[in-house]
């Protein structure tokens, strides 16, 4: 039996844990010499490298140490995802391992080995993790597996079909002998580990499948885990930054007569673009960039608001797109283009630039040197940072380090490396360690933002059948920035994922894309990415069919997916538990939005009241889900729950605006959050499956946005066509 | 200078996290004397002789252990980064309130943002501390 306890989760990228140049004794002065302080304890981490522990390590994934202990380096990293329990799952289901002494570490830079195989780069996102990994890390367990019985057997003259693993132990029943892995180190590593070594049935699996609790949660909870922005190396100083208010502004001159006077500044530190204030501690430098005057030279985009963005996309969505997708002959159908047959309905469906908030602001730690660089940061693209570092510092990569941390929330925020070259810039001009933090309002107005897209819709109905469908995106392409060779023939795979593959059975159809760059603003990958958008204007769109033919909305959509049985099951399954057709008091509505995103079938009812001034209150969330295996079915949970509220909060906050090229929106105050007042209950089904596992990371989020659109569809009858949700269109409504 | 950064890079108790500077989220959140407050807005020079509790020993009152044994037992945390703050409003509150309802979690609670959306799990975890706190 394995004891359902986690392992202790040891962080590789290791660094020191000092204080900063201040001691404890100048704090006391500080602090008017009374104030108590509870806490000191600072937990000293073994800081000997991974080779120095090492006994085998047979690939790149698994490494068994002097202490027995089973190091499990995790090529995708945590953000709050709980990757690395689940791939520590994979590989310690093959390896057999004794999970009581498995141990996580974070993977180097290094592309080569720990390349994400659905990327072809070495980055963490898409909800793919698992996807990605599911067959390489039980292959690297199986392998090891393999080796340690075949050890075992020769030392034993036994074949080696008649030896079992379990937790940690090589087993010949027929002899009794046993014997640990730790013991079989020797013997095993004179063995080519096998590059065919059989997988378990599913049957089999002792860990897969279990909720097992999380093995980065424990110093979590005790302010013990140590986030990129936690950092200390010996020396540290602290900087803080103000990069142009418009995008490709330039810096005129800096006048800091007044900052330099302030106690704790030590440097002014001016590039082209951005003013960064280094101190002795953030305090100090968020004061100091304060006290500078600062001209800027606002460039090209000086001009750029809101309403040009936006009366750009619009008049872009009027011209035919790329075709990502043709089935039948959809011209005919639907008549020629903006067809206005009466029984055509046609719809236009926006979403806005977002920004991402993760709660740890933006920030890197750097220390470059004539001859090196080292850099202490938690990123989604491990490789990206430590070329954007080497590229900043002009050093050959050879010479820089990168140690990557736990994420304080990623959401596709961290898969870009613009905060580590903007703070290895700065710390060129530092002579030592310095930790660059983004304040949140730096953070906010310099983000890399979720594309505005304004989606263009036809179909016609045939009695309760669709017959003809045409789907037209517009917006930016964050695949032709972010890995140009996806963006083929004008279409971005990611701006067309799940319309071009919507699950809808409609025997003619067209879907295109329709790429627009907005100025001002660069746009990138955010939580449930493209399908975010196409799920939004699909499910709302859906409704209003099903509204147009009489019908149902979760009757019309099963009617329209009779190829897809498990959506089809999700979505019954989630009208028994959502309470479907039951009564309502007035003015509360229950919506309902299908997907198959991310190789996850999902089904969720959202069901909200509207009060009379237009105030949306949550009642309740249901949701069922067929994601294949579900490894870790806890997590899977988790993330659905989290997902939802990540898109609840977008449809009923989220919104990035511009004026004069400059961000408006700057901290929480005015980029709102839901609390936890706002929380309905979530509940969450899971449907058992033996398919392959899909991802889950991200369709919570996709699924809540259409799911409460239509929600306050049912409740007032108002067809929101935008988000985030606009009130005025609500108050006084039916 | 706010407790914050005293907390954080001169004492290097970075348990205590910043998150917005401005009183708007919550994750700096320490006790004065036993009472929530937002470090980052708090004046180290008006502390005086007032105790400071951080998340690096709140486990070690009887309240912060049984929230901390709560939070790992409902799986409440996800990237981590809000829940020293949250653990400390939630202590708070067990302390005020040994028995909170759900409209005492929610204005105990409104003023941490968890961008993860952990918030069905916090409620979650109070509710079991607050129970394990009477049964004991």
């Amino acid at each position: 039996m394995i004891p359902e306890r986690p392992g202790t989760y040891s962080a590789s990228a290791l660094v020191p844990e000092r204080g900063s140049g201040l001691s404890r004794r100048s704090f006391v002065k500080l602090a008017t010499g009374t104030a108590f302080v509870l806490g000191f304890h600072v937990p000293l981490r073994n800081t000997s490298g991974a080779a120095d522990r090492s006994r085998y390590a047979p690939n790149a994934f698994i490494r068994i140490d002097r202490d027995g202990d089973v190091a499990l380096i995790i090529p995708q990293v945590e953000m709050g995802q709980g990757i690395y329990t689940s791939l520590s799952m994979l590989l310690a289901e093959e390896l057999d391992a004794d999970w009581s002494r498995v141990r996580v570490e974070h993977a180097p830079a290094d592309e080569k080995r720990y390349v994400n195989p659905m990327f072809g780069i070495q980055a963490t996102g898409g909800s793919n993790s698992v996807r990605a990994f599911w067959k390489p890390l039980r292959q690297a367990g199986a392998s090891t597996r393999a080796c340690f019985v075949e050890a075992a057997a020769r030392s034993w003259g036994v074949p080696a079909e008649e030896c079992r693993t379990e937790n940690g132990t090589v087993i010949h029943d027929r002899t009794g002998r046993k014997s640990a892995y730790d013991a079989l180190v020797g013997q095993a590593s004179a063995l080519e580990p096998p590059k065919d070594a059989p997988l378990k049935d599913v049957s089999a699996f002792r860990l897969i499948g279990r909720p097992l609790k999380r093995l980065d949660t424990a110093e979590k909870a005790t302010g013990k885990a140590k986030f990129g922005i936690d950092v200390l190396p010996p020396g540290v100083k602290f900087a803080t930054l103000v990069a142009s208010p418009v995008l490709g502004g330039k810096v005129v001159h800096v006048n800091d007569q007044r900052a330099t006077a302030i106690p704790g500044v030590r440097q002014i530190v001016v590039l082209d673009d951005l003013v960064a204030v280094v101190g002795d501690h953030m305090w100090a430098a968020k004061s100091g960039l304060e006290a500078l005057d600062i001209s800027w030279d606002d460039g090209p985009n000086a001009g750029v608001s809101s309403d040009l963005i936006w009366s750009r996309l619009r008049e872009a969505s009027l011209r035919e797109g790329a075709i990502a997708k043709e089935v039948g002959d959809v011209e005919r159908t639907l008549g020629s283009g903006n067809a206005s047959s009466s029984d055509v309905m046609s719809a236009t469906f926006e979403l806005p630039l977002l920004a991402h908030a993760t709660m740890e602001p933006l920030n890197c730690t750097v220390h470059v040197t004539p001859t090196f660089a080292e850099a202490w940061i938690g990123t989604q693209v491990m490789e990206r940072v430590h070329a954007a570092v080497a590229k900043a510092a002009e050093l050959p990569e050879t010479q820089v380090t990168v140690h990557n941390h736990l994420i304080g929330g990623g959401f596709g925020r961290r898969l870009e490396p613009d905060m580590a070259y903007s703070a290895a810039r700065i710390a060129r001009h530092v002579d030592g360690p310095v930790k660059v933090v983004w304040t949140r309002e730096e953070d906010i107005r310099h983000d890399i933002y979720r594309p505005a897209y304004h989606d263009r819709l036809w179909a016609r109905l045939e009695g309760d059948r669709i017959v003809g469908w045409k789907h037209r995106v517009s917006g930016s392409s964050v695949m032709a920035r972010w890995l140009p060779a996806g963006f083929q023939k004008g279409v971005d795979p990611d701006g067309v994922d799940s319309g071009a593959d919507m699950p809808y059975e409609i025997p003619n159809l067209r879907v295109e894309f329709n790429r627009e760059e907005p100025p001002g603003v660069i746009t990138g990958f955010w939580r449930g990415v493209g399908p975010n958008n196409n799920v939004f204007a699909i499910e709302s769109f859906i409704d209003e069919l099903a509204q147009k033919a009489g019908r149902d909305p979760i009757d019309f959509r099963r009617a329209h997916l009779n190829k897809t049985p498990r959506l089809q099951a999700a979505l019954d399954f989630v009208r028994e538990k959502s309470g479907w057709g039951s009564a309502l008091p007035a003015r509360c509505g229950r919506g309902v939005c299908v997907q198959t995103s991310f190789g996850s079938f999902i089904a969720t009812v959202v069901e909200c009241e509207v009060g009379t001034t237009g105030e949306v209150k949550l009642r309740r969330v249901t949701t069922s889900v067929d994601t294949g295996i579900a490894v870790n079915p806890d997590t899977i949970i988790a993330q659905l729950q989290g997902g939802h509220i990540f898109g609840l909060t977008a449809a009923l906050y989220g919104e990035i605006t511009l004026e004069k090229g400059r961000v408006q929106q700057s901290n929480f105050h005015d980029y709102r959050m839901l609390r936890i007042d706002q929380i309905p209950p979530i509940d969450i089904h899971l449907i058992k499956s033996d398919a392959p596992p899909g991802g889950i990371g991200e369709p919570g989020t996709t699924a809540a946005i259409p799911a409460l659109r239509n929600a306050i569809y049912a409740a007032t009858g108002v067809a929101l066509r935008r988000m985030p949700i606009d009130r005025k269109l609500l108050a006084g409504s039916k | 200078m706010p407790l914050l950064w005293v907390l954080r890079d001169v004492l290097a108790l970075t348990g205590t996290k910043f998150g917005c500077g401005i009183a708007q989220c919550g994750a700096c959140t320490v006790h004065l004397d036993g009472k929530p407050v937002r470090s980052c807005l708090l004046p180290v020079g008006t502390i005086g002789a007032r105790a400071i509790t951080t998340i690096e020993v709140i486990g070690a009152t009887p309240n912060g252990a049984k929230v901390q044994k709560a939070w790992l037992d409902r799986e409440v945390i996800q990237c981590g980064y809000c829940q020293s703050g949250q653990i400390m409003s939630a202590t708070a509150l067990l302390d005020a309130i040994p028995n909170p309802d759900d409209a005492d979690i929610d204005a105990a609670m409104a003023g941490n943002i968890c961008r993860c959306g952990t918030y069905v799990r916090i409620r979650e975890a109070i509710k079991q501390a607050a129970a394990e706190a009477q049964a004991s």
